[in-house]
């Protein structure tokens, strides 16, 4: 049912646009819209961070995926369980490009013998993923074509690199092949897979169905019903120069459903649990560094007025009725 | 705030990334301005039509007249065209660099239209196909 809706939703995100802009308010959705969203994006986005920021974290809560650092002869992995600064940017790193976290999965299963459990590598969650995000950050920097007049040089290049096959015409995009693959089986996970579907909720299939949606239509304008791509880029100039206007020629309605379905995804980010763009730079697991035997940790929501208790004072406090009690103490009189 | 030595500094990254076409187009005025041919009104098909698909039209004429011969091309009003990018499309735009460039550069687009026909931009003249046939091209 959440899928179903979130379908709905974003169906309706295609064709509001679609019939509006042929209703003569071409203007809202391409100019109104994406000074809007940009703005609740860049506004949203900080304020999430910032709240983020401003949370204590109470105890040393590193995970720790690999031998601690301890004594001289016991080989430790110091981006597994990083014990200083330069192990966590390390951990960072991987995490951010590689995703390692997920290159850990593994999946649970009786053994057909018997009852027996058995663990196995699961990297399909991992490959996919990958595939998504990296071909989502090529469209991106792709996209930039339509935003900067000269086209930057590195956009000719990931414009080249990503075309390198020269099949059909426009020629094909690798990225928009590969993002249909990685978005359709993160898709189908949560469609198939009984106990990933069990756990998931409208907030996880609308993302996912506005992302297809994003690139369906953008397939749909490049390949099929090939747009005026100058008038496109006319307007996409006049927003980021900050003059806008539309442009002379007519744009196909498609052009709009892109657009708003790219500004709904602008909107609906700094709300949603695609903060984790953000969220995996804050996240304690991941950064703070395994030393919670070698230095002190301080809880930020101690009260200083709080001093340290120790068992010796406590047993000065209490010694009579402990005693009393038939308790046994250190000290006896 | 905890750790804002470093958590200011990458949000201000970020929102600069977003600021970075702003910043890289101030000041330029966008237009993009092909030049078209003074004494012609009418290209092959109408104009909104070769704006959105020529590329699609090139690669069929390129298609039919090299695999199968086919060099004549009738549009709706019935008028015939030679197949020919050098002697038809650049009949009347003759300078690639002030038609095609113009707005191929401006959303950096690269055909490989030229991989083959391999025109200097101030060639005045289209190259005869009979020179070229003579010289044991195709």
């Amino acid at each position: 049912m959440a899928a179903f809706y979130s379908f709905l939703a974003v169906l309706a995100l295609i064709v509001i646009p679609w019939l509006g802009v042929g209703m003569g308010m071409g203007a809202l959705f391409g100019i109104v819209l994406p000074y809007i969203a940009i703005i609740i994006f860049m506004v949203g986005f900080t304020m999430r961070i910032v709240d983020w920021a401003k949370s204590p974290v109470p105890f040393c809560i590193p995970t720790t995926g690999g031998q601690q650092k301890s004594l001289p002869w016991i080989k430790n992995s110091p981006w597994d369980n990083p014990y200083d600064k330069k192990g966590v940017f390390m951990r960072m790193v991987l995490e951010v490009l590689c995703f390692r976290s997920l290159f850990r999965n593994t999946s649970v299963k009786l053994q057909q013998e018997g009852p027996k459990v058995g663990y196995s590598s699961e990297k399909s969650l991992w490959l996919f993923a990958l595939i998504f995000h990296y071909c989502f950050l090529l469209i991106l920097v792709r996209h930039l074509r339509f935003f900067m007049a000269p086209v930057p040089y590195p956009v000719h290049i990931a414009e080249f690199m990503d075309s390198i096959l020269q099949i059909g015409l426009p020629v094909m995009y690798q990225s928009d092949v590969l993002i249909l693959v990685g978005l359709g089986f993160l898709l189908a996970r949560r469609v198939f897979d009984g106990k990933v579907r069990y756990i998931s909720l409208m907030q996880d299939y609308f993302p996912l169905l506005l992302l297809l949606g994003i690139v369906v239509t953008g397939v749909w304008m490049r390949y099929v019903v090939k747009v005026d791509v100058i008038a496109v880029k006319e307007l996409a100039m006049g927003i980021v120069t900050l003059h806008p206007h539309m442009p002379k020629a007519a744009i196909d309605p498609s052009v709009y459903a892109h657009l708003t379905l790219v500004c709904a995804l602008f909107i609906y980010f700094p709300f949603s649990k695609l903060m984790h763009m953000g969220g995996v730079f804050l996240s304690p697991t991941r950064v703070v560094p395994n030393m919670s035997r070698r230095a002190m940790w301080v809880n930020p929501w101690n009260d200083p007025s709080i001093k340290p208790h120790s068992y010796a004072a406590y047993e000065d406090d209490f010694r009579e009725k402990m005693i009393e009690a038939g308790l046994p103490v250190d000290k006896k009189a | 705030m905890y750790n804002a030595k470093y958590i200011i500094p990458g949000i201000i990254f970020f929102l600069a990334l977003a600021f970075v076409p702003v910043v890289y187009n101030m000041g330029h005025q966008f237009e993009v301005t092909p030049e078209l041919p003074k004494d012609q009104k009418d290209c092959v098909l109408p104009t909104q039509e070769m704006r959105d698909k020529h590329m699609q039209l090139l690669n069929e004429w390129r298609n039919e007249a090299v695999r199968d011969g086919n060099r004549i091309f009738v549009n709706a009003k019935g008028q015939k065209y030679v197949k020919s990018l050098t002697n038809t499309c650049m009949s009347c735009h003759p300078d690639k660099a002030k038609f095609c460039d113009r707005c191929h550069n401006t959303v950096g687009v690269a055909p490989y239209c030229w991989d083959c026909h391999n025109l200097t931009p101030d060639q005045k003249s289209p190259i005869p196909p009979v020179a070229q046939a003579a010289a044991g091209g195709h």
